[in-house]
């Protein structure tokens, strides 16, 4: 690659002024597994597609939960992601002390951003190969942010990152305005269409794939995998688009799923998805 | 020329009393709604009990302040251990992380007098006894403030057979059925009040059995 030159050090600048560490640990975000965020105006749900290395081995966590108001979805380097959510998840656990109060997702979000910016300047450190899709509740609503190893942090009505999230992007950017006012079930099928576009093909079964939600008066759970292949059978018999209205059937979100074990050592950090750059390569990705 | 003595203390006792009694598949924990300062009474409708987890219960008697603390660092730590292990702290688990907690203050103590209640991972009641800097011992029953000097006693002479004064030691539960031993608590309570000035108002009565957890309320004096 004609970068080499600028590279090797997170301090150095190039003569465009672009920093290639940074960008290169941007890169480690895109090739992880997809991970998917919506949000109406009450719930906000994250999905994530959970890629075995193997068939012999278990699937990563990529989906923590931070406090009952916070939950965050992750892509890239699963390794650093558990560090930031245990990061997160400790912050939530002081501030609550202090204030006897839940920590605004807003604050927690610049405070993962300040923390990200400080391992683009320091030569002895490296940015974080990671992505964090944070969806949180405040006093003012729903909210969902997405965080980059830049330090820059950005708020969405819904997003994707990871490896084929172009396809869930699209799928979005048609639906997004009618998420504000959707229903909790309508919001979990949406995540749902918009991970299988990920899939390309493959099927989209409750083992390939993890859901949580969060909502005003709900607190953040990880739907369990029986509800999960319920939802999928559902719409896979309806057809191609979601309903319109939400379907009577009340949602059972059970307590949080249980995750295997995160000692996946043996699986590499991130997962190999071979993806074709996306088309934004003009400005350097931090400058959006 | 004697030393000078502090004149002020960074401790204070709010009075109370909390009692624990271990069954066969439930704990009952109770403890009195009056705190007070001195011969004054600052409420009359002071909760001491809080449920730390699932099936955990502690009852405290002392300094409230430092009661609270010791409430918020228990929280926290099982949220810690929450987002570790996936599940919630067992009831002899949060035992010992009570007994740790008190003893890394050993120097500088929680002026807090503890009683800890729930169901074992077998689903048998369990009480846990505490001194203020941590040491522990799992009994049959127990309790702490300024009426277990009055309360103890008799429950020594009612529930003898799970008490650790009887040799050889037996199992610690107490055979009465979850109703007795909610009618010996009120009894206590009712003969603590009588005679102890910072014991009264209200009694606060905590039943975890594996259906849940339930409270009852009664009136005591409110002299």
């Amino acid at each position: 690659m004609f970068r080499n030159q600028y590279d090797t050090d997170v301090t150095t600048w190039s003569p465009a002024g672009r920093l290639f560490q940074v960008e290169y640990a941007m890169e480690a975000v895109k090739q992880g597994s997809a991970a998917i965020g919506l949000r109406s105006k009450t719930h906000v749900v994250l999905a994530c597609v959970n890629k075995a290395s193997s068939e012999l081995s278990s699937h990563q966590k990529k989906i923590f939960k931070v406090d009952d108001h916070i939950g965050v979805a992750i892509a890239g380097l699963t390794a650093d992601g558990r560090v930031l959510s245990r990061y997160m998840r400790n912050e939530c656990i002081n501030y609550s002390y202090t204030y006897e109060s839940p920590l605004p997702v807003g604050r927690l979000v610049v405070q993962l951003a300040d923390k990200a910016q400080v391992c683009t300047q320091r030569s002895w450190k490296r940015p974080y190969g990671v992505g964090l899709l944070i969806g949180g509740l405040d006093e003012s609503g729903a909210h969902l942010y997405y965080n980059c190893p830049s330090g820059n942090y950005f708020e969405y009505q819904a997003f994707a990152i990871g490896s084929r999230s172009q396809a869930a992007k699209t799928y979005l950017e048609r639906k997004f305005e009618t998420f504000v006012d959707s229903s909790r079930e309508n919001l979990i099928k949406d995540a749902l269409f918009a991970l299988r576009e990920t899939l390309q093909g493959e099927k989209l079964t409750s083992s390939n794939c993890t859901i949580a939600v969060l909502g005003i008066g709900e607190a953040f759970s990880t739907l369990d995998q029986e509800t999960v292949q319920r939802l999928i059978n559902e719409f896979e018999v309806v057809g191609e688009d979601p309903p319109a209205e939400a379907s009577a059937a009340p949602d059972q979100s059970d307590g949080a799923e249980p995750g295997p074990a995160a000692a996946a050592a043996a699986a590499a950090a991130d997962d190999d998805d071979q993806e074709t750059p996306a088309a934004d390569q003009g400005a350097a990705p931090m400058d959006i | 020329m004697t030393k000078q003595q502090a004149n002020w203390s960074p401790y204070d006792n709010n009075g109370g009393t909390c009692v624990a009694i271990a069954g066969a598949d439930y704990c009952v924990i109770a403890a009195d709604t009056r705190m007070s300062t001195g011969y004054s009474i600052l409420s009359r409708d002071y909760s001491k009990i809080i449920q730390l987890a699932d099936k955990s219960l502690m009852a405290s008697s002392g300094f409230q302040a430092d009661v609270r603390a010791l409430q918020k660092v228990l929280a926290a730590r099982h949220l810690i251990y929450q987002h570790q292990h996936n599940k919630q702290m067992s009831c002899p688990a949060m035992a010992q992380l009570l007994s740790n907690t008190l003893y890394y203050k050993r120097f500088f103590p929680y002026y807090a007098f503890n009683v800890l209640g729930g169901l074992d991972s077998e689903g048998k009641g369990c009480v846990f006894t505490y001194d203020a800097v941590g040491s522990y011992e799992r009994v049959g029953y127990s309790s702490q403030g300024s009426g277990a000097t009055l309360i103890t006693p008799f429950l020594d002479n009612q529930l003898k057979s799970p008490s650790p004064l009887l040799l050889p030691a037996k199992d610690a539960v107490t055979p009465l059925s979850e109703s007795e031993a909610i009618d010996l608590v009120k009894t206590c309570f009712a003969s603590a009040s009588e005679r102890d000035i910072y014991t009264g108002d209200k009694l606060e009565i905590v039943i975890l059995n594996a259906s849940g957890i339930r409270r009852e309320y009664l009136e005591l004096r409110k002299d």
